[in-house]
């Protein structure tokens, strides 16, 4: 005996078009739904049970019936069956919990990443071709989509109920969900972490669009630039180049192909250079020195913008070889060494 | 209405108040506030707590009226930041966390292990005295401006980025940790040391053992929360960056440390109405509460396991993801001792001789919500499932179905239970069933949407909200009207009872308890001669033996 797939379909967009229970817009959210599911069953059974216990001695052994109480010491058999079966179904709610758990926070490798900046109160969402956006995030079907996410000043909340997925967007670290979407449509974005006086204003819009929508969109919408040529620009302006030239002779390490890489440290410690690793490295670069080098880097604390550090990171993350920094070395070169040329002393 | 009722007044006729107790010892109002009497401190707590829920009450009003429509147009959101602010902080530090121990507690700890008063009978005085002066002081940064940190003090929100009252509040609440820890420990030591003869462990009610686990919570936790609010302080004043990435410091700390004390601090507050439900069901049926062992050591576990569970509260933080998988089934094992209590108490009815005074109904309710709000709590233990539902209404829900739904129903009962022990007089029957029941419904119909909203997504502490989620706010709303008239009730009747109501005598409920074989009021030093304990807790034959010896103990 199994329900009919049209009954089912009925059943699904009845409860969906109810305002009892949300969209499910995402890969996770069916999945998190049949937990949900399994736990209101057990909550349900559970207050029915205890209700039925209070219901039904209370008309056995209410006084008029029953005017002397029998003395009952307690039972080790009764005891231990309502200490087993709860911790039982406990714990398959702690296992089927872990492994959902660990599906919606360990991203695929094959996620496109948007990074997400969170502050008071507002969401920017940077993609690496170069759109950006405020308040709103674009997405395809079909395509896992990892958000790597910080913020600016206080502890925010990235929350898309429709999607099922949420995660604290933490000040000074990055945080990442991913997510895969469904079904086109708009979805809410809010910041479900409270972040100060507009924390009910910090509210967004997610626009799930087909593939070849969600194409046209990125054309439209770039601003010419992507998050990796501003890096370019940035790494050149803040004079990073100087040492991170790929040289033999530079003075800070190789940069090209070192995201994913592992990299022994002067500590004698092995870190994976990831998003989060780079961020470190760049505004705390005395506790971060790659063996061999010497800690000559000064701090970027405070110098740039989350938003920069973005840009730099993804300039590290896809430059490929040194052969344009390196471009960039001569011309900044050749402006420093014109003042030495007409006689100032080096 | 049915007879079937153990209440057993004294003939109202010749009936009267013992002329000779704790309330007429001395007179004036320095005698109150100079006194070292378990009975009378326990007294003024129970004034002082009232005003301050009915002020943290006030609080909820204005956020659920706020909420009845999505547009922000009550208040400015600054405003409404404050409201549920102030609402937490007074509800949890001034009047959950001293609730039961405090007043009940310190009422009828001594009396129930036969001892004249607590170890400590000045610093339980100190004691109150501090929590009045962090209620002032929480008073006077309400008066100042308020606080819209929420209870929780998040840093670095709390210490750069808002300019309202913090450190004003924050002193109040530390001090009030310093009154909870000074109760903990008078409890403590007189559980230890002031036992009557006779009196063991094993013989003790369990609503002291409740309170005794409560206690070594409150001393062994509180600490950590003063530390964290001095951190919070010192962020805040010198800028010492503990909490602050720029300067190296951790924002997470805060969160690890505020839980370490907050996750425990809610074990503080609903062990001790754990304890009433023992009592209340054990005297309502006629029978020793079903396993008595496994309900003391459930409470001891509890007060273990519960702190060992404080990252549940930031599975969504960035905690490594193998620590949340440790919390995660620490928090379903700390589930099993409660769910055992449950079924505890529910067999206790079992065979029983059931009558249904308020108190006991007042126990149903508390069994029916606090089974809802356990339940839910592993919803939230359950690390899936708490990524969509933590920070939303769901939450919300879930912990008021704990605090308020158990622990305030816990406190009720208790406080119609033993309201004749404290005054000597009872309260109208028929009035404060009618209050339980209110009170029941009402809870329901606020708190019940609350789960589908934050299913649906609602984020919790939103001053405006999507218009799709009006209707479920709006029953919210209309319920808590119905809550506020559910807890006005006894407000009313029993202030009338104290001067109208029925004598109760010396033990209207024909309960065990050591307190009930004393006069009511009892004498200042409870017990003209030391009792000796020689039966069980909740040991019916023994009190049927004495009555029969000693005839009709009319008082």
């Amino acid at each position: 005996m199994h329900i009919s797939p049209v009954l089912w379909q009925f059943l699904v967009k009845w409860l969906h078009a109810s305002a009892l229970f949300p969209a499910e817009a995402s890969t996770i959210a069916p999945w998190m739904d049949a937990l949900y599911f399994f736990l209101l069953a057990m909550t349900v059974l559970g207050v029915i049970l205890v209700g039925a216990l209070l219901a039904a001695f209370s008309i056995m052994y209410r006084k008029e019936k029953n005017p002397v109480a029998t003395h009952i010491e307690g039972s080790t058999l009764l005891e231990a069956t309502w200490t087993i079966i709860p911790l039982a179904i406990f714990l398959v709610c702690f296992v089927w919990g872990a492994l959902l758990y660990f599906r919606i926070y360990n991203p695929p490798v094959n996620a496109m990443n948007i990074y997400v900046v969170g502050k008071q109160w507002m969401w920017k969402a940077e993609h690496p071709g170069g759109q950006h956006e405020i308040n709103a995030l674009h997405v395809p079907t079909g395509k896992p989509v990892q958000l790597t996410m910080i913020s600016q000043d206080v502890f925010h909340s990235f929350s898309i109920p429709d999607f099922r997925v949420k995660r604290e967007v933490i000040p000074g670290r990055y945080s990442t969900v991913w997510f895969e979407a469904t079904t086109p449509g708009t979805y809410h974005i809010f910041c479900t972490q409270y972040c100060g006086t507009q924390h009910s204003g910090m509210i967004g819009e997610v626009t799930v669009l087909t593939p070849d929508d969600y194409e046209k969109w990125t054309k439209e919408s770039t601003s010419g630039m992507s998050l990796a040529q501003n890096g370019e620009r940035l790494f050149a302006s803040m004079g990073c180049n100087s040492c991170h030239s790929g040289t033999a002779a530079a003075r800070g390490p190789n940069l090209a192909g070192v995201y994913g890489s592992k990299l022994t440290l002067t500590s004698g410690s092995q870190v994976l250079v990831n998003d989060a690793y780079l961020r470190d490295a760049i505004l705390n670069p005395s506790q971060h020195v790659t063996a061999g080098f010497a800690p000559i880097m000064p701090t970027y604390q405070g110098q740039i913008s989350e938003d920069g550090l973005i840009d730099l990171v993804e300039f590290i993350k896809t430059m490929p070889n040194n052969y344009r920094v390196q471009q960039t070395l001569m011309t900044s070169q050749s402006d420093q060494t014109a003042p030495a040329a007409s006689g100032m002393v080096k | 209405m049915s007879t079937a009722t153990i209440l057993h007044l004294p003939n109202q006729a010749t009936a009267t108040i013992p002329k000779k107790n704790y309330i007429t010892a001395e007179h004036g109002l320095l005698s109150w506030l100079l006194t070292g009497d378990h009975k009378r401190i326990a007294m003024l707590y129970l004034i002082s707590i009232t005003f301050f829920f009915f002020i943290g009450g006030a609080f909820a009003g204005l956020i659920r009226l706020e909420l009845l429509t999505p547009q922000p147009d009550l208040v400015s959101s600054d405003t409404y930041n404050k409201f549920f602010t102030m609402h937490g902080i007074i509800m949890i530090f001034l009047f959950l966390v001293p609730s039961v121990p405090a007043t009940l507690g310190n009422f009828l700890i001594p009396v129930m292990l036969g001892a004249k008063d607590l170890a400590f009978p000045k610093i339980n005085l100190l004691s109150w005295y501090l929590y009045m002066t962090a209620g002032v002081v929480v008073l006077t940064s309400l008066v100042m401006g308020g606080v819209d940190t929420g209870w929780t003090f998040t840093t670095p929100l709390s210490t750069h980025y808002l300019n309202t009252n913090v450190m004003t509040t924050a002193v109040g609440v530390f001090i009030a940790g310093f009154s909870s820890i000074f109760t903990g420990l008078n409890f403590i030591v007189t559980i230890h040391r002031m036992r009557a003869p006779g009196m063991t462990w094993f013989r003790m009610p369990l609503f002291v053992w409740s309170n005794y686990a409560a206690s070594i919570l409150m001393v062994l936790g509180t600490p950590v929360l003063a530390i964290a609010l001095v951190l919070v302080a010192l962020e805040r004043t010198l800028g010492i960056g503990v909490f602050d990435p720029t300067k190296g410091g951790d924002p997470l700390l805060f969160q690890h440390l505020f839980w370490f004390y907050s996750h425990p601090a809610v074990y503080i507050m609903i062990l001790p109405g754990m304890g009433v439900i023992s009592e209340v069901i054990s005297t309502f049926s006629r029978k020793r509460v079903f396993g008595y062992t496994a309900v003391a050591f459930s409470s001891v576990a509890i007060a273990l396991f519960g702190f060992f569970v404080w990252a549940h509260h930031m599975f969504i933080m960035g905690v490594s993801n193998y620590s949340a998988l440790v919390f995660s089934l620490l928090t379903m094992l700390v589930a099993v001792p409660s769910a055992i209590k449950i079924f505890n108490w529910a067999f206790t009815l079992q065979k029983g001789s059931l009558t249904f005074e308020t108190p006991m109904l007042y126990a149903f309710g508390f069994m029916g919500l606090f089974t809802i709000g356990g339940l839910t709590g592993v919803f939230l233990g359950s690390l899936g499932m708490d990524i969509h539902l933590t920070e939303t209404y769901f939450i919300v829900a879930h912990f008021h179905f704990v605090m308020v739904g158990g622990m305030l129903m816990a406190f009720l009962a208790g406080v119609h239970f033993w309201w004749p022990k404290m005054t000597g007089r009872m309260y109208p029957e028929g009035l404060s069933k009618l209050a339980a029941v209110v009170t029941f419904i009402g809870f329901n119909l606020t708190f019940l949407p609350q789960f589908i909203l934050g299913y649906l997504g609602m984020p919790r502490r939103y001053h405006a909200y999507p218009q799709e989620f009006q209707v479920l706010n709006v029953l919210s709303t209309a319920g808590a009207t119905v809550l506020g008239v559910g807890y006005m009730l006894p407000m009313i009747y029993l202030a009338w009872s104290l001067k109208y109501g029925a004598i109760a005598g010396n033990n209207p409920w024909q309960a065990t308890g050591l307190e009930w074989q004393i006069q009511s009021p009892p004498l200042t030093e409870n017990f003209p001669i030391t009792p000796i304990m020689d039966h069980e807790a909740y040991d019916y034959e023994w009190l049927a033996h004495k009555m029969e010896q000693e005839g009709n103990d009319v008082g």
